[in-house]
């Protein structure tokens, strides 16, 4: 009796035998034949331990179905991998139903594995559902951005414009890139844009860009507002914004600009403490600095500042003066590079803002172009009133644009175009025997190591500390040797 | 004179009744749809005054009683028959006087004998419910007078008034003959099938609705899983071999896209399976034991579109919300196809299914909040109810008349409960 409540309790579906068990299940049964099917139970129940399926089903269905045919067996044998359905010996509904309870074969198809077209179809109903879900849940009639950067041809250009045009190529608005290129377009520059695939403009500017940040800051400015005259007299529509091409942009940055309705800023961060932190640091350890240095406003962030009730009431910018003794001088010099107050690449400004007379209603507080020459600081000057940016980005207090400048020696080399066009001189044998001895050359700072500069592309540049033992008579094992080409 | 403007006032208002009842797509805002006409304006009909219910008073241990045993039974898939009797306690479509009721509501928890592991146990269901037919045809006439075919029942259980949770055993008892000829309320929908009567109401199983709102992700999280499902494959406990289970159709989507990356289907299921069912676009509801589950009523609330794997199923409240337009139907044996057949689905058609899903009013007839609120499934039962009003005449018996047999059925069934 326990027995039988205690199977009904611990399989719900049913086991042959239930069908006599559930009648009886309220009366006390000793009747022999109920001990004799336990027993048979019971056996069924260790054959089937041995032999891995329910073997008592097996046995149930071979004595009651009297006709049972091959194809019954064989769905019972090898369910799995039938492809037919079974007809089942237990079959007691009603002719009009076409829906047969019972087994059923577990139908497979001959290659059960993805079809390289499904795969490309299911993508694309993909990409259309969630170009429908931006359209919805996204920006309403997003506007055309307008991306200006300045550049030049050096060594740190391709890395720095690679990462700028695979940002725009992320971005899911039409835009326009204007490339302003300084002395002058040239077919590197247009070689490596060419690749983006995007709408892109691509000027040159007079001049060549100088050595020394200071300058080259103000020659930045200058090339933006070239790029400006350009957006005013073409008069194209949209919303400006600045990208450095050693910047680094986030996502969010383009959806947010949209939000821009004339003039908009956002918060950047600013990256300027690269190498040369620890060294201001160790010096406030030893008190070296002026009182004014205060480690808690030192947020390495430029942006617009809000009041509790989110209103525009001022900027927030890095006070930068107890590095300035500290600052890079020349692009390539050690130490860090310091922004200027407030740098173009946080501000976003709707086009006709620049547009000459008769262009659409121009706010009250907009200067008229004409008066700026070419020195233009940040886009603030274009205003008489500085109280009506816009705060993007929760008033400015998430950061979405990074600033950052990383460049190598203004007289480095490079390959032009990074193609390595005339064979390399060796400088290391590659042979079976054991390696020279001697460790491979420092690279110096002279030109003349340009051409090993180029040759060491092949094997990896190491950094040898200066108390190595360069002795070639030392002995180098093998292991040792290779490791500086991995 | 008077004529003529009568006239003109009559065609008026022909006019403007055609434009309302006219067939056709009406787009509310961008992004919802509803399916104007005979089916779709039925989701937001207001029942009340439509119909009038008696609620009998059975003694407790039918219902509450059984409540106090396992509280369990309020939230697991069956729960929508608790749920209704504290709705119509408190509705104002419920009548104090039997005379002038249209349907009877007799309140009895035949789903809430529990096993540990949480299964209703229906083998003591039939005598209960027998029980309450008794003690209700013995204590109000109403009963006798139609022999139930102006009562309703709420039968939430696998094969519904079959009482049995395997098929087979389902088929062979068959519905329960002293409710013949009452109106059954359950989640069991099959066409040509025994357990289903013609003029039942089908209803969705119970799914909690707060749990499923509180999971709720911003809508503009983008959709990037193809098909999605979670749940058994092989029921190894009960048909290890498979091939019963689910008529073979979940074992056959496993072999068959396991190596699939499109399909995100596995056994184990995430905390985050509500949210992954919102960045999906299309969810697997297969049948299992029984054709119905509650991933239809989860894959409307976050407007995942349903493909309905069961042959010849009926789905909850199939004459009020067309289906055919909202979710894919596949046949159980173009399952190895499904990936052919959901890629080829146009994309216009997708984008239109997903916006009949954003539709609240569809989302919300799947639902049994606490309290209740307009246009939920508490509803659209009432609804039901009231769109088989008025009843037949045929359906009064006689004083004489006696059709239902009360000792048809096993005779385990006729014990007392």
């Amino acid at each position: 009796m326990k027995q039988l409540t205690a199977l009904q309790q611990q399989g719900r579906r049913s086991n042959s035998f239930r069908n006599l068990s559930e009648s009886s299940a309220d009366a006390v049964i000793k009747s022999p034949a109920t001990i004799f099917w336990l027993l048979l139970h019971g056996l069924c129940c260790l054959i089937s331990l041995v032999l891995g399926f329910r073997f008592s089903r097996l046995v149930f269905f071979l004595l009651v179905s009297g006709a049972s045919t091959p194809s019954t067996n064989t769905a019972l044998y090898s369910s799995i991998r039938t492809k037919s359905p079974s007809s089942s010996p237990e079959r007691n509904v009603s002719s009009a139903s076409r829906v047969m309870a019972g087994r059923h074969g577990i139908l497979i198809r001959p290659w059960p594995h993805p079809d390289p077209a499904e795969v490309m179809k299911a993508h694309r109903i993909i990409n259309r559902v969630q170009m429908e879900q931006r359209s919805q849940f996204g920006i309403k009639n997003p506007k055309t951005l307008i991306a200006v950067t300045p550049t030049y041809v050096r060594t740190f250009q391709t890395l720095h414009l690679i990462g700028v045009m695979h940002s725009l190529m992320n971005v899911p608005y039409d835009l326009v890139w204007i490339v302003v290129e300084a002395g002058g377009p040239t077919n590197e520059t247009a070689s490596l844009i060419a690749k983006s695939g995007l709408k892109t403009v691509h000027i040159g500017f007079e001049g060549s860009m100088p050595v020394s940040w200071e300058d080259r800051h103000r020659f930045e400015s200058r090339m933006r507002v070239h790029a400006l005259r350009m957006v005013r007299e073409k008069r194209l529509d949209g919303i400006v914004v600045f990208l450095d091409d050693s910047n680094m942009h986030s996502l969010e940055f383009f959806d947010e600009v949209q939000n821009t309705n004339w003039i908009g800023a956002v918060s950047v961060g600013i990256l300027a403490h690269s190498g040369g932190f620890e060294e201001v640091e160790s010096s406030k350890i030893h008190g070296e600095d002026n009182a004014k240095y205060d480690k808690r406003s030192q947020v390495p962030v430029q942006g617009p500042a809000c009041n509790s009730s989110s209103h525009f009431v001022g900027w927030h910018t890095l006070n930068s003066e107890p590095f300035v003794e500290r600052s890079a001088k020349y692009v390539g010099d050690r130490g860090f590079v310091l922004p200027r107050k407030l740098e173009w690449a946080g501000f976003a400004l709707n086009s006709r803002l620049v547009w000459a007379e008769g262009g659409a209603d121009k706010p009250s507080w907009a200067k008229e172009w004409d008066g700026f020459g070419d020195d233009m600081e940040t886009p603030l000057s274009l205003l008489k009133d500085t109280t009506v940016v816009e705060p993007l980005g929760s008033c400015g207090q998430r950061v979405l644009v990074w600033w950052l400048r990383v460049e190598a020696r203004a007289d480095s080399k490079f390959p032009p175009r990074w193609i390595i066009e005339s064979p390399l001189s060796i400088t290391v044998a590659a042979k079976r025997t054991p390696w020279p001895d001697s460790p491979p050359e420092l690279p110096s700072s002279s030109s003349s190591s340009s051409s090993s500069s180029s040759s060491s592309s092949v094997k990896k540049e190491s950094v040898v500390p200066d108390n190595v033992d360069k002795n070639p008579t030392k002995t180098r094992r093998k292991r040792s040797s290779r490791s500086s080409r991995r | 004179n008077m004529g003529g403007e009568m006239w003109v006032v009559l065609i008026i208002a022909a006019l403007f009744l055609n434009c309302r009842f006219s067939d056709g797509i009406s787009r509310n805002s961008a992004w919802t749809e509803r399916i104007s006409g005979s089916a779709g304006d039925v989701l937001e009909d207001n029942p009340v005054g439509k119909l009038r219910v008696y609620v009998y008073e059975l003694p407790s241990k039918y219902n509450k009683k059984i409540l106090q045993k396992d509280g369990r039974c309020l939230t697991h898939m069956f729960a929508s028959e608790i749920f209704m009797h504290q709705f119509l306690l408190s509705s104002p479509v419920r009548t104090l006087n039997p005379e002038e009721a249209d349907w009877f509501y007799t309140p009895v928890y035949t789903t809430c004998d529990l096993a540990p592991n949480g299964l209703p146990l229906p083998f003591k269901s039939p005598r209960m419910m027998r029980s309450a037919i008794q003690l209700i045809s013995t204590r109000w006439p109403y009963w006798n007078r139609t022999e139930g075919g102006d009562h309703f029942f709420l039968v939430p259980h696998d094969f519904g008034a079959c009482f049995h949770y395997q098929e087979e055993k389902a088929i062979q008892r068959g519905i329960l003959p002293l409710l013949q000829r009452a109106t059954l309320v359950q989640t069991f929908g099959q066409r040509n099938h025994v357990c289903l009567n013609q003029g039942s109401i089908t209803i969705p199983p119970y799914a909690p609705p707060e749990k499923m709102e509180s999971h709720l992700i911003p809508p503009d999280t983008p959709r990037s899983i193809f098909v999605y499902f979670r749940g058994l494959f092989y029921d190894e406990n009960n048909d290890p071999e498979g091939g019963y289970y689910a008529r073979g159709a979940r074992a056959s989507i496993w072999e068959n896209f396991k190596n699939n990356p499109l399909f995100d289907i596995s056994t184990d299921r995430p905390s985050t399976y509500y949210e992954d069912m919102q960045r999906s676009i299309f969810c697997l509801c297969p049948l299992g034991w029984a054709p119905w589950s509650p991933r239809l009523v989860e894959a409307v609330v976050f407007g995942c579109i349903p493909v309905i794997i069961a042959d010849e199923i009926v789905l909850p409240f199939a004459d009020a919300i067309s289906w055919e337009q909202i979710g894919v139907f596949v046949a159980e044996k173009d399952v190895p196809y499904l990936d052919a057949i959901l890629t080829s689905v146009p994309v216009e058609v997708v984008l239109r299914k997903q916006r009949l899903l954003a539709n609240p009013s569809m989302k919300q007839s799947m639902l049994f909040p606490q309290p209740a609120r307009p246009g939920d499934a508490f509803h659209q039962i009432l609804n039901g109810l009231a769109r088989k009003l008025p009843h037949d005449p045929k359906i009064f018996l006689r004083n004489d008349e006696h059709v239902l047999n009360w000792t048809a059925g096993p005779t385990s069934d006729l014990k007392p409960w």
